[in-house]
């Protein structure tokens, strides 16, 4: 019997296909696992874990949080960047926090569970709080002395035209400080919540203030990374923290700079990347070198 | 040196590396495509799929084998999701919803890789390697093997025949994917990327946090995924990773790998149609585009307008510390120019100029150069209505490397361009007329970008999001899913016609009034019909979106 040409040619294709998922999906991908049991190998194809005191602690790969159990961070180890995965830094939840350039109005509301912050104040308060943890400047360009972003809504009389009538100081509400007093003559209000002051036709104007440009508290401790799971800091996150983590462990500054750098992978052939700082790996060294006293 | 110094290296590096491996890589790919001697276990192949390699098919056999195969693989790969609790290394996932089955088997299929799911936490070990991998080599193949029939209808005359679909399939895989795949593994492997079947081990942090370290075949997947021009990540973050992507060395090579086969197949297409000249300037016109696109990435990243950048100090958002601005910004114009759409940085949070770059890549028709196969059969559409243009404007019958460009030609040709802004347009209209729109995590002008973003990339079978959007809804995974499949197999079935259009004609001899189609003249008429056609189709739609955000 002859089978007619279209069926014929769908059989063709799904004994195509299992073919294939044999070959590609099975025996390629198995293969190279059996490859990746190759001494010397095994350990980066099984995650690159790293041991102490005969347990593993995680991998050199992926980066981990040194805070305690309530979120504030461990003052002995060098911190890691912001995460966006999970709590952080978790591998089972990976993420970004994909919030745009110009996500600069949070979200206030009575209640704290549709409440969000926008870029720009996460941004404010991590700097913040670096600043004070590390005793630098922890002032922004667009934000506030008490660490949200700087952004007014100004309504005008004729919308985008005209005196202006009222200015809102969108991200602060009672009982902060507006921070600035009056914007063009007018007094600026703190927000309320559950407000849309972009709805109602406020102008979305963010300040710059009078901080400096190259602010003390480096770009990478104040952004997310893409994966979440970033294992570095850069040089100078990490520079700023060594005062601190010497102070904590009764050590010199200069040993645990030199520790640091141990730790610093370069740009590969010279021009590959950006150098970093390998944060798990320094505060292990850290643990065996200067332990907490 | 300055970042800015260290990015220029790294993408001379990469342009260096690509000059290098075009005439040998190509000569190669060319010698797979063409040959005719079948080694045993492809011959072994042939009759475990029961075809006759010996013989040809005509354009509309070689577009049924491409769409039986295609469909065979989405009803495979969806009953795979569907039923994987049952199966091994199912990690305890749960059967993935019917939506979103659906709309991942399509993806794959189409060389999309378009993700509404997190891996870690929805698809099996056996689902990933054996379903959306084997997706990863096969889907590339079809997008080589359908340029390479297009090529054939130039090359030839006075024929119906094509070359056999499966014979192109399995050549190609067993011979240019396959062992470059295996080749990169190790390499991705020395840098750190997993290869294993663990289902996670868990772990006490320092501070005593728990944290569980996932495994999986990763590195095997990793590969394909940019060589294929694919870009489905293992992961959630994709290759950003650091179990995808841990070095940055690594970075460079999945680059290298996602540029290797759209850059090189322009030597095929030369050495096919027996002028090696006509190759060089189908390579140019990529090389100009990507170029002027990089740098224009790179330019606005390193600048870091906007608001948040501005209080930052750099648009490091989104971005990891060991690829910082600048080799983040050259992943992010790579994976779009091409239709990998694999990200090492999340372009939701980049500048909106930068964002608009990485979108308008996409909307150039991923060309430049495209996905595997595909830019190549995109670019050679663009090259047919550039002479078509040239015709018009000089008066006379328009033809390519000796073939007439008449009305049926030129109607292929027309219907193939046309077919992706209708989708990206008709799609972002009724996601707002429905009110889906709203599941935009941002607002504004970057809610529209998170919205028209997504068609774009569906449409275009690129898979990279601004990813900031839930699209894991019926609406969503339904609508996306049309596009992602009208996107990629209308313009396959209009390319073959075309193709079998053209392998008929009788070739007409080079004349006095034959636009040269090897000279810089033509190339930059062709660069120049590839921006003006895009920018008249796409402007309004970037003016309400990136444009309103960035100016």
């Amino acid at each position: 019997m002859r089978l007619p040409s279209w069926l014929s040619q769908h059989l063709a294709a799904l004994r195509a296909v299992l073919v294939f998922t044999v070959l590609l999906g099975l025996a390629y991908p198995l293969a190279l696992v059996a490859v990746g049991r190759i001494p010397g190998l095994d350990a980066h194809a099984d995650g690159s874990l790293i041991e102490a005191g005969g347990r593993p602690v995680g991998s050199s790969l992926i980066g981990q949080s040194f805070t305690d159990s309530d979120g504030n961070p461990v003052p002995r180890y060098f911190q890691s960047r912001p995460s966006a995965a999970g709590d952080g830094y978790d591998p089972t939840s990976t993420a970004a926090s994909n919030l745009g350039p110009e996500s600069m109005v949070d979200t206030i509301t009575s209640d704290e569970e549709t409440s969000a912050q926008s870029l720009l104040t996460q941004v404010c308060a991590r700097s913040k709080a670096v600043g004070e943890l590390d005793g630098v400047d922890g002032r922004r360009p667009y934000c506030t002395p008490d660490g949200v972003g700087a952004v007014l809504a100004v309504f005008r009389a004729d919308g985008l035209t005209g005196r202006i009538t009222r200015v809102v100081s969108v991200n602060q509400v009672a009982p902060a400080t507006p921070f600035v007093s009056t914007w063009q003559g007018v007094p600026v209000e703190l927000a309320r919540p559950d407000q849309d002051y972009v709805a109602e036709g406020g102008l979305i104007t963010p300040v710059r203030g009078d901080a400096p440009a190259e602010p003390a508290v480096p770009a990478d401790a104040v952004t997310a990374s893409g994966s979440g799971l970033d294992p570095h800091i850069s040089p100078a996150y990490a520079e700023i923290q060594v005062a601190r983590v010497a102070r904590e462990r009764g050590a010199d500054p200069a040993a645990i700079r030199e520790l640091v750098e141990e730790h610093t992978t370069g740009r590969s052939l010279g021009f590959m990347g950006e150098p970093g700082v390998n944060v798990l790996e320094v505060n292990l060294a850290l643990d065996e070198r200067f332990p907490a006293r | 040196m300055s970042m800015t110094t260290a990015g220029m290296l790294f993408v001379l590096s990469l342009v260096v590396a690509l000059v290098a491996v075009y005439r040998p890589f190509g000569d190669h790919m060319y010698r797979v495509v063409s040959g005719t001697r079948s080694a045993r276990v492809e011959r072994g192949i042939y009759r475990l799929v029961g075809v006759n390699p010996a013989v040809e098919q005509t354009w509309g056999v070689y577009a049924r084998s491409v769409l039986a195969f295609s469909a065979v693989s989405i009803l495979f790969l969806y009953a795979f999701q569907r039923l994987q609790n049952h199966l091994w290394l199912s990690l305890g996932f749960d059967p993935v919803v019917p939506h979103g089955a659906w709309n991942t088997a399509v993806s794959f299929v189409t060389n999309t890789n378009w993700q509404w799911y997190s891996g870690e936490s929805t698809m099996g070990h056996l689902v990933q390697m054996a379903g959306l991998a084997v997706q990863n080599f096969v889907s590339a193949a079809v997008g080589i093997a359908v340029a390479v029939a297009l090529v054939r209808g130039f090359a030839r005359s006075r024929t119906g025949e094509l070359g056999n679909f499966w014979v192109d399939l399995t050549r190609i895989v067993l011979r240019i994917l396959l062992p470059i795949a295996v080749l990169g593994t190790l390499a991705l492997m020395l840098g750190g990327a997993v290869q294993n079947l663990s289902g996670g081990t868990d772990v006490t942090t320092l501070t005593g946090g728990s944290q569980t370290i996932t495994g999986g075949p990763v590195a095997s997947q990793e590969v394909i995924k940019e060589l294929g021009t694919n870009g489905g990540g293992f992961y959630n973050v994709n290759s950003a990773h650091p179990f995808e992507n841990p070095t940055t060395w690594t970075n460079w090579i999945e680059i290298f790998l996602i540029l290797l086969i759209p850059f090189s197949l322009p030597r095929v297409f030369g050495r096919m149609v027996g002028q090696n000249r006509q190759g060089y300037a189908i390579a140019a016109v990529m090389a100009i585009l990507a170029l002027a696109s990089i740098t224009l990435t790179n330019v606005f990243e390193l600048t870091g307008h906007g608001t948040v950048p501005q209080a930052v100090g750099a648009a490091l958002e989104g971005k990891e510390v060991r690829f910082d601005v600048s080799n983040s910004a050259t992943f992010a114009a790579a994976t779009t120019l091409t239709s990998t759409g694999a990200v090492n940085s999340f372009h939701d949070s980049y500048t909106a100029l930068g964002g608009m770059m990485t979108l308008g890549n996409m909307m150039l028709g991923e060309v430049a150069p495209g996905g595997v196969g595909a830019g190549l059969y995109g670019l050679l559409i663009l090259a047919v209505i550039t002479v078509f243009v040239a015709g018009l404007m000089v008066g006379r019958t328009p033809e390519y490397l000796g073939k007439k460009i008449g009305s049926r030609e030129i109607k292929f040709a027309s219907m193939y361009f046309l077919i992706t802004p209708a989708l990206v347009l008709a799609g972002t209209a009724a996601a707002f007329a429905t009110g889906n729109n709203s599941t935009a995590l941002n607002v504004g002008p970057h809610g529209l970008s998170e919205v028209l973003y997504a068609f774009t990339s569906a449409s275009n079978n690129n898979g990279s999001a601004f990813a900031g959007i839930t699209v894991n809804t019926q609406w969503w995974n339904t609508a996306l899913g049309l596009c992602m499949l009208l996107g990629r197999f209308l313009p396959i079935i209009f390319a073959l016609a075309l193709a079998g259009s053209l392998a008929r004609q009788q070739p007409t001899p080079a004349s006095e009034g034959t636009l040269p189609t090897h000279k810089p003249l033509f190339v930059g008429m062709v660069v120049g019909v590839t921006v003006i056609l895009v920018a008249l189709t796409f402007l309004p739609a970037l003016a309400l979106g990136p444009l309103a955000e960035g100016l």
